[in-house]
């Protein structure tokens, strides 16, 4: 591979310089804190990706590091010299992606994954009623209790086994493009489903609908939308996440929305950063900061329309875990933990290092499994300490992977885990 | 090297030996300037593992580097002649609090804020607070008798070591010290170590003297228009017979710098902030406030608020917090000195930096703990920039002359490392100096112990270019 110009400013040499090496992100570091090195730390894989910049290392000896990062971005929030680290772990993913020497066989199941299924409303449908009729048949059980999913590649069988209840393929087909609000009309936002939380936690958008509506939203739901294009970002392909960004700025330009609301951190993050993905970009730069510019999560919004009032009570003591990607990028803390005090139950407990990451990081808990573990290892024994009966996410990524440690500690009897759009709606949630 | 390394293995395991490429760059630096590629990294956990590579390392003379996180901001841990870094930062398991003899006993990777947190359950603090007191580990903080700002009223770390274990350089365990509060039994090479760079030897259990937890705070704020006036203001405080926990001061290029990269309301035409936080008995502290408030009616125009609750407290040191993050957004590279002037010389300090600024043309801002006259004159540049480089090398050697002149020294907190070895001789003298590198020798004869630290080298000079 070519080490000139280029290079450098592929792997974003020059932001590398904003790096003081002081280390403040050292103990917020989920990986540093498990694999106890400095090339596990946010200011080792800075200082790597500068080293490989200036051709003191081969692309070979940063790729570990750097696949082993979650992505979380804990340590933009401690970094006292604001620097992007986001956009130099992307940097560096786009230039392993382009240095690695793939089979044939690996490519095509690449493509299979990220052109094919992730942008496809079609693919993500099928998953999911594949997945419904998976349950519903009895395969599931007989799969369980005869242990062939354990076969299953990627420690997949795993997580199968912590998938909701779906809906069935009727009962998608029925979701149309506008939601009137009940009462009076405050805003009209629009909405973003994400493809897997749309597939897998169909349930879990039905009741964001419901909530923006009672609430005091008109709702929109452009067909054309697509996949938010995070997991390709993360992968380094970031030509692939160009693509789809464009196809959904082009989706929401069509109504004219306040704002954007997405009940998925990782992709409201992705989202948010529609306008920095354009950065320089004549023709879409301005499109997409005005989209990014709306995008809002779903606390925030139910905080600030303030519409709803809970009749119900939740039988449980509460604790949350927030999604890394709502908190560390989207910057949003106080807003679910302001709803989740509206709401009555047993109380609300607040665990260590809340705002540490889970461990599920997009597909990480999948293609480095056992690392991942050892992060929700600690995270599980923060919510045992607890005593929490109910723990609360934001994002679908982090409510499979505290089902699975749910699962892993043998808790199934006495805690479970559930988005917090879906507690809102159990709280009984109506219009004020 | 082979054998070397062949031995290593023999002796430790091998999950605890770091050679790859990669893993050698990422120990190759700290917060200061310049990398240095190490053979060998070997996370080190217990005393009998150094006390066999040290023997080792005199055997094959190779040089030895103990590292806490790295952040140091004076080159204390850099492995300038290669060799081996002993990564002491996983060495954190120890730390325990003795309430009833006030003091803590810690293994070297512990994180210093820690101890502070375990002692407040008893109702005891750990009062050495360096800035980085989060990250940085004990070790790191003894070795380079780290400082904070609470050094004003409580010290620097040197004050609350009371007893150390350590493999001196050729390998022997030792103990120095004790756990009692008085000890004065012979030599005190606790002292000696604490501070000492890693030169003399390697710290891997520290016995810590605790003191009772203030029961209360507050913090004021008083702005100035005249910077001398801060100063004056300082020395009349502090010879009222009122001792602050923390007395810190802003320049206007830092209060501009923060101004504009977070607004908080802070009168950018003032030419300085001084932010004062009194600890002990509430009663006492009430009484304390209103003499400072009457010290400051006799200068004019001095504007002075007292926060009423926490929050409003915090708010105030968040200022003085988003100095670092403030001025790095003007250029990227931060070169951070901690000259230290007695202090009545801060008001002539001042007039040198500000001589110093415009002379090389370099972009200075100054802030720090002006209570014990411990500053951070900050240059803020580029390090790309090998021009301006040059400029700010000459910079800092007329800040440190400037401090010496003025009877202070090179370091109030950050350490002598790789960056201020240069200007060693002009505070020490030649004599001065040289009874030092002679303990050196007799603790060291094969300086195996962190070579190239603290002392000058034939002919070296301050580079902070790569």
């Amino acid at each position: 591979m070519s080490t000139g110009a280029g290079l450098k400013d592929r792997l974003h040499y020059n932001e590398t310089f904003n790096c003081v090496q002081c280390g403040y992100c050292l103990p917020v570091c989920p990986t540093y804190e498990t694999m106890e090195s400095e090339v596990h730390s946010p200011r080792g894989r800075i200082n790597l990706v500068k080293m490989l910049a200036e051709d003191k290392i081969k692309a070979e000896d940063l790729r570990e590091p750097i696949e082993k990062c979650l992505g979380c971005r804990a340590c933009e929030t401690a970094c006292p010299t604001s620097v992007q680290y986001g956009k130099i772990l992307e940097g560096a993913k786009e230039v392993l992606e382009f240095a690695e020497q793939k089979s044939k066989a690996q490519k095509i199941s690449e493509s299979l994954i990220f052109d094919q299924m992730f942008p496809s409303k079609r693919w993500m449908n099928t998953i999911g009623n594949l997945s419904w009729f998976y349950q519903k048949s009895g395969l599931q059980k007989m799969a369980q209790r005869t242990g062939i999913t354990h076969l299953a590649p990627l420690h997949m069988g795993k997580f199968e086994s912590v998938l909701p209840d779906l809906p069935s393929p009727a009962e998608r087909k029925k979701r149309v493009q506008v939601y009137k609000a009940s009462g009076t009309r405050k805003i009209t936002v629009g909405f973003i489903t994400g493809c897997v939380m749309d597939a897998i936690f169909y349930e879990t958008n039905r009741n964001t609908i419901d909530l923006l509506t009672k609430a005091g939203a008109d709702v929109f739901i452009p067909v054309s939308q697509t996949c938010c294009g995070a997991l390709h970002a993360h992968a380094g392909k970031i030509a692939d996440a160009k693509d789809l960004a464009k196809r959904n700025i082009e989706a929401f330009e069509k109504e004219e929305a306040d704002y954007i609301v997405n009940n998925a951190g990782g992709c409201g993050a992705t989202l948010l950063e529609y306008g920095e993905l354009f950065k320089g970009d004549s023709d879409w730069e301005s499109r997409a900061q005005a989209l990014s510019n709306k995008v809002r999560d779903i606390s925030q919004v139910l905080s600030e329309l303030d519409g709803l009032s809970f009749t119900k009570e939740v039988n449980g003591t509460i604790t949350f875990q927030p999604s890394c990607h709502m908190i560390n990028v989207q910057k949003v803390k106080d807003e679910p933990l302001s709803l989740l005090k509206q709401v009555t139950s047993k109380g609300y407990r607040e665990m260590k290092d809340k705002e540490r990451c889970c461990g599920s990081a997009g597909i990480y808990n999948i293609v480095n499994y056992e690392d991942s573990m050892e992060i929700l290892d600690i995270k599980m024994k923060n919510v045992k300490d607890t005593n929490a009966s109910i723990i609360v996410t934001s994002n679908p990524g982090c409510l499979l992977q505290m089902k699975l440690g749910i699962q892993r500690e043998g808790l199934e009897k006495s805690v479970r885990a559930v988005h917090l759009v879906d507690l809102l709606v159990e709280a009984g949630a109506v219009s004020k | 090297m082979d054998l070397l390394m062949k031995e290593i293995r023999s002796m430790i395991p091998s999950e605890q030996i770091l050679t790859s490429l990669a893993d050698r760059y990422s120990y190759s630096y700290d917060a200061s300037f310049g990398t240095y590629l190490p053979e060998v990294v070997i996370q080190v956990k217990n005393k009998e593992e150094i006390s066999a590579l040290l023997k080792l390392a005199n055997t094959f003379n190779i040089p030895v580097y103990p590292r806490g996180q790295g952040t140091s901001l004076s080159g204390g841990p850099l492995p300038v002649k290669g060799g081996m870094v002993l990564d002491m930062s996983q060495w954190n398991g120890d730390l325990k609090i003795y309430p009833d003899d006030l003091v803590a006993v810690v293994s070297p990777g512990v994180l210093t804020s820690n101890i502070n947190q375990d002692a407040e359950k008893f109702g005891l603090m750990y009062p050495p607070d360096p800035s980085s007191a989060h990250v940085s580990t004990i070790g790191g903080n003894l070795a380079e008798n780290s400082g904070g700002p609470r050094g004003l009223k409580y010290g620097v770390t040197k004050d609350y070591v009371i007893g150390l274990e350590v493999v001196t350089p050729e390998g022997e365990i030792i103990k120095t010290g004790g756990k009692t509060i008085k000890n004065v039994t012979g030599y005190d090479l606790t002292k000696l170590i604490v501070g000492s760079e890693g030169t003399l030897g390697i710290i891997t259990e520290a016995t810590l003297k605790l003191v009772p937890k203030p029961p209360a705070s507050r913090t004021m704020m008083a702005v100035f228009d005249d910077l001398v006036q801060s100063g004056t203001a300082i020395s009349k405080i502090l010879t009222s017979g009122i001792l602050p926990a923390k007395m810190e001061i802003m320049d206007q290029s830092s209060i501009i710098a923060v101004e504009n990269y977070q607004p908080l309301g802070l009168p950018i035409e003032a030419e300085a902030i001084l932010l004062i936080e009194l600890d002990g008995h509430p009663l006492a502290i009430e009484e304390e406030m209103k003499k400072i408030e009457e010290i400051f009616a006799d200068f004019e125009s001095v504007k002075v608020k007292i926060a009423e609750n926490m929050d409003e407290a915090q708010s105030y040191w968040r200022a003085r917090k988003l100095v670092s993050p403030a001025i790095v957004k003007i250029k990227p590279t931060k070169v951070s000195e901690d000259a230290t002037v007695p202090r009545s010389k801060i008001p002539d300090m001042f007039q040198k930096l500000k001589e110093i600024r415009e002379k090389y043309d370099v972009h200075l801002v100054v802030f720090g703990h002006a209570g014990d006259g411990n500053l951070h004159p900050n240059i803020i540049c580029d390090k790309r920039d090998t021009e301006e480089m040059i400029r700010v090398e000459k910079a800092v050697e007329e800040i440190f002359k400037a401090a010496v002149e003025l009877g202070g020294t090179l370091s109030g907190e950050h350490g002598i490392g790789t960056l201020k070895a240069p200007f060693m001789e002009m505070e020490l003298g030649a004599a001065g100096l040289d009874m030092m590198k002679r303990i050196k020798q007799i603790w060291d004869p094969n300086n195996i112990l962190n070579p190239g630290k603290i002392f000058p080298e034939e002919g070296q000079k301050l580079v902070l270019r790569e």
